[in-house]
Parts: C-alpha cells; sequence; structure tokens
C-alpha cells in the first residue's frame, strides 16, 4: 500500500500551510460574508435606519409635514410631492413611513436590548449558582414561556398607569406609550436568552481557566463578569438579533390593536389600524406599512440566523462539509 | 411515572393559581370600574349612592379581601355575568371556546400538512436549492405580520375578486359556514406553517443524522424506507412536543385572526371584553385561555414520554 497515496494529498502536504494568519474577526468577517441573505438583510437595515433618521431630512426636502391633516389631499396617489402617495387624513405616507420607523425600530432595538440585559444577568446568576436560584429561575421562564403571551400583554397594556400611582401628567404624556411596550415586551421577552446564557455559564463554569481564577482568590462577580461573559457573548447576540424581529411584530400587534404605541405617534402598526377603515376604497394604504413590517423582520430574521452561522463554527464546518460532499449547490 | 403526572399537574395548578391573582390585580388597575359604569349610564346618582354602591359591591375593600371573596365564588362555579352580553360568562366563553378550537384545529392540520413534506424535503437536501427556498419560505412565514396577512386576503379575496365574505361566521348551512371559514383559517395557517417547517426540518436532520439510519442504509433499504420507516419516527418525537408546547403561540396568532375576521372565537372575546371593561368576562376568558395552554403542556409532556420508552420521568 505504499507509495499509492493519492497526489492531491501529496501536494497539500508538501505546500504546507501557505494561507496568511487571519484574526478571528476577520474570520467571522468572512463568514458572515459568504451567506449573502444576509449581508443582504444586513445592508438593508443599515439603509432604511438611515433613512428613518433622515426623515426630518427628507421632510424638509419634499415639504411636507409627516403631521399635518390636509384634508384637501386624502387619499391621494404617488405623485413628486408625495411619491408614496397620502394616507387617510392627507398626510404624507412616505414620511409617515420613516416616522412610523423610527418609532418601531427605536422600540424594537430598546426592547430587545433590556430583554437581553434582564436575561444575561438572570442567566448568570441562575448558571452559576444553582441549586434553588437556578431552579427558581428556570420555573419562572418555563412559566413564561407557557402562557399565552398576547392576551396576557393585551391585558397589560390596557391598564392604567393612575391606578399604579403615576402622576397624570406622566400616565397621560404622549410617550409614555413608548415606555410602556418596551417595559412590557422586556417583561416577557428575557427568557430565551436567560435559558442560553444559564446553559453556557454551567458549561463555561467547569472549565480550567474559571477554576484556576477562583483558585488565585477572584471573587464571583469578577469572574460572571471577566471570565464568563465574554465567552458566552456569541448566543446573547444572535438571540437578541432574532429577538428584534419578533418584538417589531408583537409592537405592531399591539399598536394596531389600539393597545400599543398611541397616535399621534406613528408606528407600522398603529398606522394599519387607520388604513384598516378605508380598505374598501384604498388599499394601497394598508400594504405599505405591513410590508415594511415584514421586510424589517425578516431582515432580522435573516441577519440573525447568518450571525448564527458565522458566529457558531460547528454549524459552518457541516455546511462546507455537506458542500465539498458534493450533495448540493451552496444554498 | 404516577408521581411526576402528579407534581405536573400540582405544578400546573399552582401556575394557574398565581394566574388568577395576577390578571385579578391587573384587571383592578384598568381604568373604571364597575360603578363608575353605573354612574355613567345614570346621572341621576348622588355622591352618597355612588358611596353605597361602592360598599355594596364591595369595590372600597382591600385587593386580597376581593380576591378571596371572587375565589371562593369561582370555585363553588359561581363566575358571574358578563357586563356585554348580559348572561353567565360561561354561557359565552364555552361556545367560543369551541369555535377558537374548530380554527386552531383547521389551521394546525393545514399547517401541520404543508409543513411536514416541505421539512422532509428540506431536510433531506441540506443547503440545496429545494432547502434554500423551504427555509426562505418558512423565515417569510415566521415574519409576516398575520394581522396583515389578514387584510391582504380581504384586499384580494374580499374587496378585489369578491370571492369570500371579508368576516363574520355564517349563519346558514355548512357550506356557508364553511365560505366564511377559509380566510381566518387560510391567514392562521400561513401565520404558524413557518415555524412549524423550522421544527420539522430541524427534527428531521438531527434523525437523519442518527447512525441507525446510516445503518438503515448500509442494509440496503430503499431511500423510501429510510426516511419515512427510520428517520420520520424519531423526528416526530421532538415535533409533537415542540408544536404543543407552541400552542400559546397559536392561540396568540387565533385572537389577531378572530379579531380581523369577527370570528367569534375566544381570542376576540377576551380583547373585547377588556376593551369593553367586561372585568368578569376577561377574567375568565383569560384564565380559560391559560388552562387550555397549560393543559396542551401538559399534554405535550406525557405524549414525550409515550412516544419515545427512552425517557424516564423523575
Amino acid at each position: 500500500m505504499t507509495g499509492t497515496r493519492p497526489k492531491g494529498a501529496l501536494a497539500a502536504e508538501a505546500r504546507g500551510v501557505q494561507g496568511e494568519a487571519v484574526s478571528f474577526s476577520r474570520l467571522l468577517a468572512r463568514r458572515f460574508l459568504r451567506n449573502r441573505l444576509a449581508v443582504g438583510a444586513g445592508v438593508f437595515l443599515v439603509l432604511l435606519g438611515l433613512a428613518a433618521l433622515a426623515a426630518p431630512l427628507i421632510a424638509a426636502l419634499l415639504g411636507s409635514d409627516p403631521e399635518k391633516v390636509n384634508l384637501l389631499a386624502i387619499g391621494q396617489g404617488p405623485s413628486l410631492a408625495h411619491p408614496l402617495g397620502t394616507d387617510e387624513l392627507g398626510r404624507d405616507l412616505l414620511l409617515r413611513m420613516l416616522y412610523g420607523g423610527r418609532v418601531s425600530l427605536m422600540v424594537g432595538l430598546m426592547a430587545a436590548l433590556c430583554a437581553a440585559v434582564i436575561g444575561t444577568v438572570l442567566g448568570l446568576l441562575a448558571g452559576y449558582f444553582g441549586g434553588r436560584l437556578d431552579s427558581l429561575l428556570m420555573r419562572l421562564a418555563d412559566s413564561v414561556i407557557a402562557l399565552p403571551l398576547l392576551p396576557l400583554l393585551i391585558a397589560l397594556a390596557a391598564i392604567d398607569l393612575r391606578e399604579l400611582g403615576l402622576p397624570d401628567s406622566l400616565a397621560q404624556s404622549e410617550d409614555v406609550s413608548l415606555y410602556r411596550i418596551v417595559f412590557l415586551i422586556a417583561l416577557v421577552g428575557w427568557t430565551t436568552v436567560a435559558r442560553l446564557v444559564r446553559g453556557a455559564t454551567l458549561s463555561l463554569k467547569k472549565r480550567e481557566y474559571v477554576r484556576a481564577a477562583e483558585a488565585l482568590g477572584a471573587r464571583d462577580l469578577r469572574i460572571m463578569a471577566v471570565h464568563i461573559l465574554p465567552n458566552a457573548v456569541s448566543p446573547i447576540i444572535v438571540a437578541t438579533t432574532l429577538s428584534v424581529g419578533n418584538i417589531i411584530l408583537l409592537e405592531s400587534v399591539l399598536s394596531f390593536l389600539g393597545l400599543g404605541i398611541q397616535p399621534p405617534i406613528p408606528s407600522w402598526g398603529n398606522m394599519l389600524t387607520g388604513a384598516q377603515e378605508v380598505i374598501w376604497s384604498n388599499p394601497m394604504l394598508a400594504v405599505w406599512p405591513g410590508a415594511f413590517i415584514f421586510l424589517t423582520v425578516i431582515a432580522f430574521n435573516l441577519l440573525g440566523d447568518g450571525l448564527q452561522d458565522a458566529l457558531d463554527p460547528r454549524s459552518t464546518v457541516s455546511r462546507r462539509a455537506l458542500r465539498t460532499r458534493g450533495a448540493a449547490k451552496p444554498a | 411515572m404516577g408521581r411526576y403526572l402528579l407534581r405536573r399537574l400540582f405544578e400546573s395548578l399552582a401556575v394557574l393559581f398565581v394566574m388568577s391573582f395576577v390578571i385579578y390585580g391587573l384587571l383592578g388597575l384598568m381604568p373604571g370600574d364597575p360603578v363608575e359604569m353605573m354612574v355613567q349610564a345614570n346621572p341621576n346618582l348622588t355622591p352618597a349612592d355612588i358611596q353605597q354602591l361602592r360598599e355594596v359591591y364591595g369595590i372600597d375593600r382591600p385587593i386580597g379581601e376581593r380576591y378571596l371573596a371572587w375565589l371562593g365564588s369561582a370555585l363553588s362555579g359561581d363566575f358571574g355575568y358578563s357586563r356585554l352580553f348580559a348572561v353567565p360568562v360561561e354561557e359565552v366563553l364555552l361556545p367560543r371556546l369551541g369555535n377558537t378550537l374548530l380554527l386552531m384545529g383547521a389551521a394546525f392540520v393545514i399547517a401541520f400538512g404543508i409543513a411536514l413534506p416541505a421539512g422532509i424535503a428540506a431536510a433531506r437536501r441540506p443547503w440545496s436549492a429545494v432547502d434554500g427556498l423551504v427555509n426562505l419560505t418558512a423565515f417569510a412565514g415566521i415574519s409576516v405580520p398575520p394581522f396583515w396577512l389578514a387584510i391582504l386576503l380581504i384586499i384580494l379575496f374580499s374587496v378585489t375578486l369578491g370571492w369570500l365574505p371579508a368576516g363574520g361566521m355564517g349563519q346558514g348551512g355548512f357550506g356557508e359556514r364553511l365560505l366564511y371559514m377559509v380566510l381566518p383559517v387560510t391567514t392562521l395557517s400561513l401565520a404558524a406553517v413557518g415555524s412549524h417547517i423550522r421544527f420539522v426540518r430541524a427534527a428531521m436532520m438531527e434523525a437523519l443524522r442518527q447512525d441507525h439510519v446510516r445503518t438503515a442504509r448500509a442494509k440496503g433499504l430503499s431511500e423510501r424506507q429510510v426516511v419515512y420507516g427510520h428517520a420520520l419516527r424519531n423526528a416526530m418525537i421532538p415535533v409533537v412536543t415542540i408544536l404543543a408546547l407552541d400552542f400559546g403561540t397559536l392561540f396568540s396568532g387565533a385572537l389577531i385572526t378572530e379579531t380581523m375576521f369577527g370570528w367569534l372565537g375566544m381570542g376576540k372575546t377576551i380583547y373585547d371584553a377588556i376593551m369593553g371593561n367586561d372585568y368578569n368576562l376577561a377574567l375568565i376568558g383569560l384564565l380559560l385561555a391559560t388552562f387550555v395552554v397549560l393543559l396542551a403542556n401538559l399534554l405535550a409532556d406525557l405524549a414525550y414520554g409515550w412516544l419515545d420508552p427512552r425517557v424516564t420521568y423523575r
């Protein structure tokens, strides 16, 4: 059998390691960029975010005001002055979409961030200390997941903040619906991250470097923050990205039902409430906000999926192995 | 097994009990109370009358006391009257629970009927064109706002084509009622199909990786026998469980669908009750929804052990 080694293997052996040294972040970027769908989703989200940020600029450019009701220009079709036409109250639809996008994106990102922070802290505590605290927290997470969330969120969103003892000036202010929904979603949204971080913590705390830190006398807080958390970051990033899409969906449903973002603040969800009433005369008004929700949510989901593939080498290896086996073309 | 079942039953009851208090408290925080409603309806009431009414109805008592009083009568089978419908709460809710289960059942069958072959096809050739298409469809399914989907379907089939009714439940015979079911069931099944596909695909890929599948291939079984006889049976174990656990999500989807199409189900009733300050109805409706979802979770746990003899309950 000697002397009959495959030629390719010999050549490869002779070549040795030739590739340049690649940093971890560049490796990640390379893996991520290979996923065209995820890259497209990311580009779309960046453009959408920029457009939403530039909304006041675009308003000045078009010379229209997204909040000014113009009863003489109700339900107009697309024109130069109103690229997407006007809504049921004669406001410029494109501007409403962009301002609504500011709100929907901000709520999505803020709530996802809050939920991630709560989930990370609780997951770290549960995984690190274990015992009673762990079983209590995980029971709580199980219960929250098991409940029919939407009906309960509707009940939560319907409560009168004044009954909680908040001053009138605050309970009745315009922005309160924004903070309320971020709070509500964070309240129920922490479970996924908490479970992931708990799982990661359980395996990380048995590693040698954590034992070494313990032996050197590092305190619990330091071990969690310095040794465990940085190594649990990738599942947190993936889960948070994926949750932004879900949160935007949830926000739009609640706003649509009249329990989320309250008019006059525009959000994609509450724009559909008004549009639903004129669905027989002007169906396009209902198409645009929903299409923006749909595209944004799917973009966040694809982005999260791409990040998962890039950050979790095992999934990439199996994917590559499958490709080289010639079973199929890359998706 | 017996002890496990008992513990799980106890846990579910405990969650239900805690939720009854939480929901009771929440409803107390909603704007207005029953006496304020009466005051609005009858401007002739004097402040003294109002005070007396509050005492009669016990609204001036602390919340713990009121809750215990409510719990006592609820446990003895008295759930109170619905303000909106002026009949005992259970008479409103039970037929509507039936409507919801009909909607959810039909949507589930359709969604799973699509997801099963799609998920299997995708899992058999990972990262192929078929898989890419199925995957993208699944992503679209989980990303589409269900209420927008409902609006689009209404625009297409009711406004433009005029084929199907835009809402309601139909009064006539079976055929007519079936016609009213088409759009709600389509909406809910499309909203559910994305996650179902992802469950089936993931479970099937995992099952196809197992050694016994390789053995089945090695001993020369046809691909058909390998996939359907050996892999699918094992893949169904986690799928059944996760779908039962997903019952709460399906219920949330049903709430939106019912509200959009005026389908007289539990979800719409809960929403209407909360918006219309019908406290008794909202309270029992939310609890009934919680109960049904917890029951589905319990059944999922039991099904898991029944389907997979390797599982031991502790």
